[in-house]
């Protein structure tokens, strides 16, 4: 069993977690993943690596509890822990293979949204922690949603939190953001890293691509193995089919198929659906009993 | 009896079976295995053991059977593979062993895999183990993957007295074992965890969840914890598709993925979490084991299933057996059928496949009739799943972080075939990472040789 040892509700449904997993956190870098399963009848959930201590041992995860499973796995306490914890999967950040001295030619900045704000943290640390000054966006619908601000401000050398509706920091989406430092406060960036919902990376790669700045987006496919057996979590990059797991996550914005990314997102929906009703009511939702035939 | 004709072996009815997950081959019993074992004549020279790629002592366990020693004939076989509830079931004896076997030139074959596998089921029902190493050797061999070339390897090294540790990606142990093959060919719980326990009971460690390339290295391995050598076994890759348009449709999966979800992850059951898309009506594209395996998932899941191949009945690559089963389970063959394009409605679901039909031309460097497109013959067949089976490609993780490890042009290890031994000191390969998909059996003969060859390497040190 792979232990939890700290256990955090960010926000909402937001949560934090540290779990201990040796052999992931000394070989983790930023930009990799996990796949974490509950117990024997679970699911593989890959989650972002969030943070990392090679020392302790531990592996931070945060996950929001949206799907039956990671509803699952927010009841699960300090003490308790995953009957599987797989990692590091994926390829590490392009950053980490660049020197100190390639790195600080550039004007690097991270656009975070939601959930998103915890794969974007370990780069922006590990940026500080290689001498380099880095802004960040956080974005979010409502303040309620922002979360690890105060950690990203650690590293960060500006953080601007934007919300939909205003309730906190700058009034509009990640995108006006970008704008307003862009047009408005004389900023420039080489390199943009956005990592969020599939639709608001589609439409920071649209913009970055019109402002003519390099981005690197984090891709989070539907997987089942995540060492590149399944081929699930394929997509088209510059025309070509890429596996997710091997050859990604973070693929070239301005590449990326994103309605075809959007369109695979959905192909469990009604499965997914299934799963939380019977999560929530208990397993009275297969056809049959009600002589409706089911939803075949 | 008839000693001309094996002993019909019981299978489950086919309209029954295409509608359950339960094994489809009932086996022998102890009398219907007696009575099979006394057809073999126990050839001076036997041919059946030059056809078996680990080398059974075949004659040897059969006389076993005949002479109702079963723990005697289990002893047998054990000496010479570690999983034979697993070959009885899936090896192909039709071109190994009972393709040599003197009884088939007239009439039918002994049959082998029939009696290996009540062998191994008689063992397992009466608690017989393998026999473990006396005294360790004071020697630790990594071996990467559990699948047949890893488990045979590190069960014949453990049995030398090697400290033996297997490095597992997956979450459950087996390899193609519980991912790739079914339920319904290859029980999980009743004969792959057991076979894998023997393993164990030989000493054998097996960590779960490690990524070799990933969460540690081969270097690693070597350097820092310890290892005086390792098995590379991590079996076949990267699916392939055709390339066609649609393709990353919704609907659309490898045959890789359907098979992993219901079999690995146990998807076809109700209360395992893992999805699964059923499917009214499938295509399965291909013709090998893994397609047919593909096919009848999708059959028991409840699904109209139609095999598209591109060449005729003929050149299907799958066992004989499979496809005959196939067939009696109502699967149907269109063969001769190539699709050009997947289509898609507004939602991007699969609605349908394009095809064309083919003909046989002249052979190819296959030695294999070329098939050639007929002009104007473009079809369309409705389905809403489809599934491909086109085989894989080699999986990166390993060689792309291990410095001076060559790789062919395939990007597949280049390994000794009679050793193992790679181009990089201390390191052996075998199995699927080797050769490219193949079979059960070969794999777990790359493995005993490889196991020889660490032997070979480490005593003389």
């Amino acid at each position: 069993m792979y232990r939890i040892l700290k256990k955090e509700l960010l926000t909402e449904n937001i949560y934090l977690m540290d779990v201990e997993a040796k052999r992931v956190a000394r070989s983790c870098y930023p930009g990799q993943f996990v796949i974490v399963k509950l117990d024997e009848k679970g699911e593989r959930i890959p989650l972002t690596i969030c943070d990392y201590d090679a020392d302790k041992g531990t592996v931070t995860i945060v996950f929001a509890a949206v799907g039956a499973s990671t509803m699952k796995m927010a009841e699960l306490e300090v003490g308790e822990g995953f009957s599987d914890f797989v990692g590091p999967l994926g390829t590490e950040s392009e950053l980490v293979h660049e020197t100190e001295d390639e790195l600080s030619k550039k004007h690097v900045l991270f656009i975070a949204g939601g959930v998103g704000t915890a794969p974007v943290y370990p780069q922006v640390k590990w940026m500080k922690e290689h001498n380099q000054n880095v802004d960040c966006i956080i974005g979010a619908r409502n303040k309620e949603l922002i979360i690890l601000e105060d950690a990203m401000k650690e590293y960060a050398e500006n953080v601007y939190v934007c919300t939909d509706d205003g309730s906190y920091g700058f009034k509009g989406n990640v995108n006006d953001m970008l704008k307003e430092l862009v047009n408005n406060q004389g900023k420039q960036y080489d390199l943009v890293i956005a990592i969020g919902p599939v639709i608001m990376m589609k439409f920071v790669s649209l913009l970055t691509k019109e402002l003519g700045i390099k981005t690197i987006v984090s891709m989070n496919p539907i997987m089942v193995d995540g060492t590149g057996m399944c081929g699930a979590c394929r997509l088209t990059v510059g025309g070509e089919v890429k596996f997710a797991c091997v050859d990604g996550p973070e693929f070239d914005g301005h590449l990326v198929d994103f309605d075809e990314s959007m369109q695979r997102q959905k192909m469990y929906k009604t499965e997914e659906g299934r799963a939380i009703l019977k999560l929530r009511e208990g397993d009275t939702h297969h056809g049959g009993g009600c002589g409706c035939g089911g939803d075949k | 009896m008839d000693v001309l004709n094996k002993v019909p072996v019981r299978e489950q009815d086919p309209q029954v079976r295409a509608t359950n997950f339960d094994e489809v081959c009932l086996g022998y019993n102890e009398e219907e295995a007696v009575l099979e074992a006394s057809r073999c004549i126990k050839c001076k020279n036997p041919a059946c053991v030059k056809g078996c790629p680990v080398s059974i002592d075949i004659p040897g366990f059969i006389k076993k059977i005949e002479e109702k020693d079963f723990e005697g004939a289990y002893q047998v076989i054990s000496k010479y593979s570690a999983l034979p509830a697993v070959c009885g079931r899936v090896c192909p004896q039709e071109s190994q062993c009972e393709q040599k076997c003197i009884r088939g030139i007239k009439g039918e074959a002994i049959s082998i895999g029939k009696l290996e596998r009540f062998t191994a089921d008689y063992a397992r029902e009466h608690g017989f183990k393998p026999t473990k190493a006396e005294s360790l050797n004071g020697k630790k061999v990594a071996v990467i993957g559990s699948g047949p070339a890893g488990l045979t390897c590190a069960g014949d090294l453990a049995k030398l007295g090697y400290e033996v540790t297997i490095f597992e990606a997956l979450h459950e142990p087996g390899g193609v074992l519980v991912y790739g093959i079914p339920e319904f060919r290859l029980p999980k719980e009743d004969v792959v965890k057991p076979e894998v326990e023997n393993v164990k009971s030989l000493g054998v460690k097996i960590e779960t969840n490690v990524i070799i390339g990933k969460s540690i290295t081969i270097d690693e391995l070597l350097n820092e914890e310890g290892f005086d050598a390792v098995f590379i076994g991590s079996g076949a890759g990267l699916p392939k598709f055709m390339g066609i348009p649609g393709e990353n449709a919704n609907g659309v999966f490898s045959a890789n993925e359907y098979l992993t979800r219901s079999n690995l992850m146990k998807a076809f059951r109700d209360d395992y979490d893992t999805p699964i898309i059923a499917g009214k009506k499938v295509a399965v594209v291909g013709g090998g084991n893994v397609a047919m395996d593909a096919a009848r998932t999708a059959l028991r899941l409840g699904a109209e299933v139609h095999i598209v191949y591109r060449r005729s009945e003929e050149e299907l690559p799958a066992r004989v057996e499979e496809v005959h089963h196939a067939k009696e389970e109502g699967i149907i063959f269109d063969v001769l059928t190539n699709p050009t394009e997947i289509l898609v409605d507004e939602e991007s679901n699969v609605k349908g496949l394009r095809c064309v039909r083919m003909e046989l031309g002249e052979p190819d460097e296959s030695g294999r009739r070329r098939p050639v497109v007929i002009e104007n013959s473009e079809f369309e067949i409705e389905v809403d799943t489809v599934i491909m089976s086109l085989g894989t490609s080699s999986n990166p993780l390993i060689t792309s972080t291990t410095e001076g490890l060559e790789t062919n042009r395939w990007k597949c290890i280049v390994a000794d075939e009679a050793t193992g031994q790679t181009s990089k000191d201390r390191v052996f390969a075998g199995g699927d990472a080797v050769t490219g998909a193949a079979t059960v059996i070969l794999a777990m003969g790359a493995g005993k040789n490889a196991a020889n060859g660490i032997h070979e390497l480490l005593s003389n040190e």
